[in-house]
């Protein structure tokens, strides 16, 4: 008998029995696709019970989409645990938006400078909330290597709230992994991490209060412009 | 016809042997030259602040002194100095330094930029940092720092407890006069950056545009700042900079950086370097270029037709590869700390030939994958379409604005320092020096995948070296003293071939065991000027992909 015969035959045969081929071939159980472990772990009810904030953070945790935000040698490994071999897709959490505004977590990969702080801010203003941020490198948990810099800020929590930090220089991607997957952790029991410093703000400059610097300076920035100011002398 | 034998075409002041007879320069200078000072690596003539204009564009113009690699700044206690790095691009080995002292109540220098294109930045950068005015500098303002900020961080008196403020403003359109005809307001002001997934890493486009043609770009740097030349001016010659330079160039370039301060202190202090030791150098700054190169390749496609899934993601899979490698040898993905000042840090992974067998499986794997790349990318027909022809960078211009690397190699400019200038076992070995006389986008992407085929085969002959080396002459490390106080006010510049090309240091000492000033010659910060040229009067997309080209990357732009 010929192949082809063979699979005409089987064909005939499976349509005589009722079948479809697709479930021929599938075997039993194909149209339980939606059957899923936790349906039948559910039973007969179609129904659960629980508390809509605690089921929110559930869903919240598991669909994350990070901004892409690359700023030094930590972005290099951020980039390596979303593409193959680490795959942070895996976590329901590998999604980049290149836009702020249609992202959830920032990761913060890099030293934040004077001049990038206010930019920072920014950009993080303009997430929608609920926000969340992981630090990434020891950069921004206290400025790393670079701490005496007369230009670096001394870790991203003096511009912005911090949820999770991952330390390293730079963090391998396996420790960002754990890192995201200890904040969905947080988000899902609705935990959220304490803000410990008094972070820089943006404001107006006319509202800062005047000293020498302010009055060197206001030939050069209008009243209404936002400006950061920071004290150096008192970072830690 | 004469018998008489050709004479070899010799500039002015260059010996027969490619030596520099720095008597007949002086001699060309005539009374501009002042004095005379002996730096490690070449003399250097001192000469009046308003008169550097005259005298580089002699040099230039007869002598041939067609690359200034670099300007140092610095300030003394007694005066401030501007330092310009003179070289020739036929050959590096020829070094000239021009000295500029200038007064410290009035530091006031004449600028360079009507010679050098390259000057304006780096001229910017030492009004920034340390403090010097260049006249007639056609833009003198802050580039790294905020506009507002207080005071010059590498001066001598600079307090870094000081409060600063740092405004963020909405840029105004900075060609509007020109460019505007009255009543018919056609351009646009458009920010590109610092947050932006085109400009790899924090840099800030401003754009003015036509309809969809650059009319004016105008590249704001210094968003990744992070006082690099301070961090290495307060740590120790033998430990404490080391670290450093994996963080210049951070797209798994460490050793090649590694090396470039490797290479200056070593020669500052007399260091000779076990030749084993410079084997395994050899090889793993190859290894973190082939990284390098893979991270311009994938990225370059993911700016000229978004292509998140293909290319960007076989370049990283292919760095992970060698990522594995370099982590067996020394024991860091990313920063890899392996140098040390006369050797490295360890010997090969045990069990070596496990190693060899890998590192050689590798060496075999690139030319097949680079096949398939060609496929990709460059037989790609939508990605000629994109970058033939796009980013044209004339080879005058490149010289002119001190590009190197594979953005010179690709406008014709045979320019290696591995090759030139050479250092590490790179003289011993058989292989090529990749140049493309295109000058375009396309160009300079062929280029860099050709220079991995070449990388691949250096990596190879180093293994075949290293396989055959006797067990007991395996000398990694040559006897170093325990702390290096070189000989007070030694000043020298000394650069490698980086993965973004040339990669130069200056560091001066004082006797102590730190540096009093050390400076970093970035090539991407020298090869992100020319952007200008490529980018005006281009459209949007071209710009984006003339700057992925240049592959730069932020943490060298900025230090």
């Amino acid at each position: 008998m010929s192949k082809e015969q063979q699979l005409h035959d089987t064909l005939e045969q499976a349509q005589s029995n009722g079948q479809s081929t697709q479930a021929d071939r599938m075997g039993s159980g194909a149209d339980e696709r939606f059957n899923s472990k936790l349906r039948q772990a559910f039973g007969s009810t179609p129904f659960i019970l629980t508390k809509f904030d605690q089921f929110m953070n559930w869903v919240r945790g598991n669909s994350m989409f990070m901004l892409l935000f690359g700023i030094a040698c930590c972005s290099i490994e951020m980039m390596h645990t979303y593409a193959t071999k680490h795959d942070l897709d895996r976590f329901g959490a590998g999604v980049p938006r290149a836009s702020p505004r249609q992202a959830d977590v920032i990761i913060v990969p890099g030293t934040i400078v004077s001049k990038f702080g206010p930019r920072m801010k920014r950009v993080y203003d303009q997430m929608p909330e609920p926000k969340f941020v992981v630090s990434m490198g020891s950069c921004t948990i206290s400025g790393g290597p670079f701490q005496e810099g007369y230009n670096v800020i001394k870790g991203v929590e003096e511009i912005i709230p911090v949820d999770i930090h991952v330390p390293g220089c730079p963090p391998r991607p396996e420790a960002l992994v754990y890192g995201v997957l200890k904040l969905q952790e947080q988000i899902r029991h609705g935990e959220s991490a304490p803000v410990t410093v008094k972070p820089y703000e943006l404001e107006q400059f006319g509202d800062l209060d005047r000293d020498e610097l302010v009055d060197e300076l206001a030939s050069e920035i209008d009243e209404e412009d936002l400006v950061m100011r920071y004290n150096w002398a008192e970072s830690p | 016809m004469s018998l008489q034998e050709p004479t070899p075409d010799l500039d002015p002041g260059e010996n027969p042997d490619g030596t520099l007879d720095y008597d007949e320069l002086a001699g060309l200078l005539g009374e501009h030259v002042i004095d005379r000072e002996q730096h490690e690596n070449a003399t250097a003539f001192v000469v009046r602040p308003d008169e550097v204009e005259t005298v580089l564009a002699t040099l230039k113009r007869e002598a041939g002194f067609d690359h200034c690699s670099c300007v140092t700044a610095q300030q003394y206690q007694d005066r401030y100095e501007s330092i310009y790095h003179l070289k020739k691009y036929k050959d590096p080995t020829q070094e000239l330094s021009v000295v500029v002292p200038t007064p410290s109540d009035a530091p006031l220098s004449q600028s360079a930029t009507g010679v050098y294109d390259t000057a304006n930045w780096h001229e910017r950068e030492a009004y920034d940092l340390v403090g010097i005015e260049y006249d007639d500098h056609p833009d003198l303002r802050r580039i790294l720092l905020p506009e507002t900020w207080q005071g010059h961080p590498l001066g001598l008196d600079y307090n870094q407890k000081k409060p600063q403020i740092v405004p963020l403003r909405e840029h105004a359109n900075p060609v509007e006069e020109r460019t505007q005809v009255p009543g018919d307001s056609d351009t646009m002001f458009v920010n590109i950056g610092p947050h932006h997934p085109a400009t790899h890493g924090v840099l800030h486009l401003k754009t003015v545009l036509d309809g969809e043609q650059v009319v004016d770009v105008d590249p704001d740097i210094g968003y990744l700042h992070r006082c690099e030349e301070q961090m290495c001016q307060q740590s120790t010659y033998r430990h404490q900079i080391m670290p450093y330079p994996d963080r210049w160039d951070y797209i798994s370039a460490g050793i090649l950086n590694e090396w470039a301060y490797a290479r200056t202190a070593e020669e500052m202090a007399d260091i000779e370097v076990p030749e084993y030791a410079q084997v395994l150098r050899t090889m793993s700054a190859e290894m973190c270029r082939i990284a390098a190169h893979l991270l311009a390749v994938g990225t370059f496609a993911l700016d000229i037709y978004g292509d998140f899934t293909a290319i960007f993601m076989y370049a990283v899979t292919d760095r992970e590869k060698v990522q594995n490698l370099l982590e067996d040898l020394t024991g860091q993905r990313l920063m890899f700390n392996y140098l040390r000042l006369g050797g490295t840090a360890w010997d090969l992974p045990e069990p070596r030939d496990e190693y060899f067998e890998k590192v050689r499986d590798f060496c075999e794997y690139i030319p097949e994958r680079l096949e398939e790349y060609h496929n990709l990318l460059s037989s790609n027909e939508l990605f000629q379409m994109r970058v033939m022809d796009t980013g044209i960078l004339p080879p005058e211009e490149a010289k002119s604005y001190g590009c190197t690397g594979p953005v010179a190699r690709a406008s014709g400019i045979d320019y290696d320092l591995r090759r030139d200038d050479p250092y590490g076992y790179y003289d011993e070995l058989d292989w090529n020096v990749i140049t493309d006389d295109g000058c375009d986008n396309f160009s300079r992407a062929l280029v860099r995948l050709e220079e991995m085929r070449e990388s691949a085969r250096i990596i190879e002959q180093c293994v075949d070296v290293l396989e055959d080396w006797p067990e007991d002459e395996r000398e990694i490390q040559a006897n170093v003293p325990r702390t290096l106080k070189p000989e007070p006010d030694t000043e020298i510049y000394r650069a490698v071939e980086a993965a973004k090309g040339e990669l130069g240091i200056y560091i001066r000492s004082d006797g102590t065991d730190k540096p009093a000033r050390f400076k970093i010659r970035s090539p991407a910060f020298c090869n992100l000027q020319s952007l200008e040229v490529m980018a005006e009067g281009e459209y949007v997309p071209d710009m984006v992909a003339a700057l992925g080209s240049l592959d730069i990357v932020l943490g060298e732009v900025d230090r």
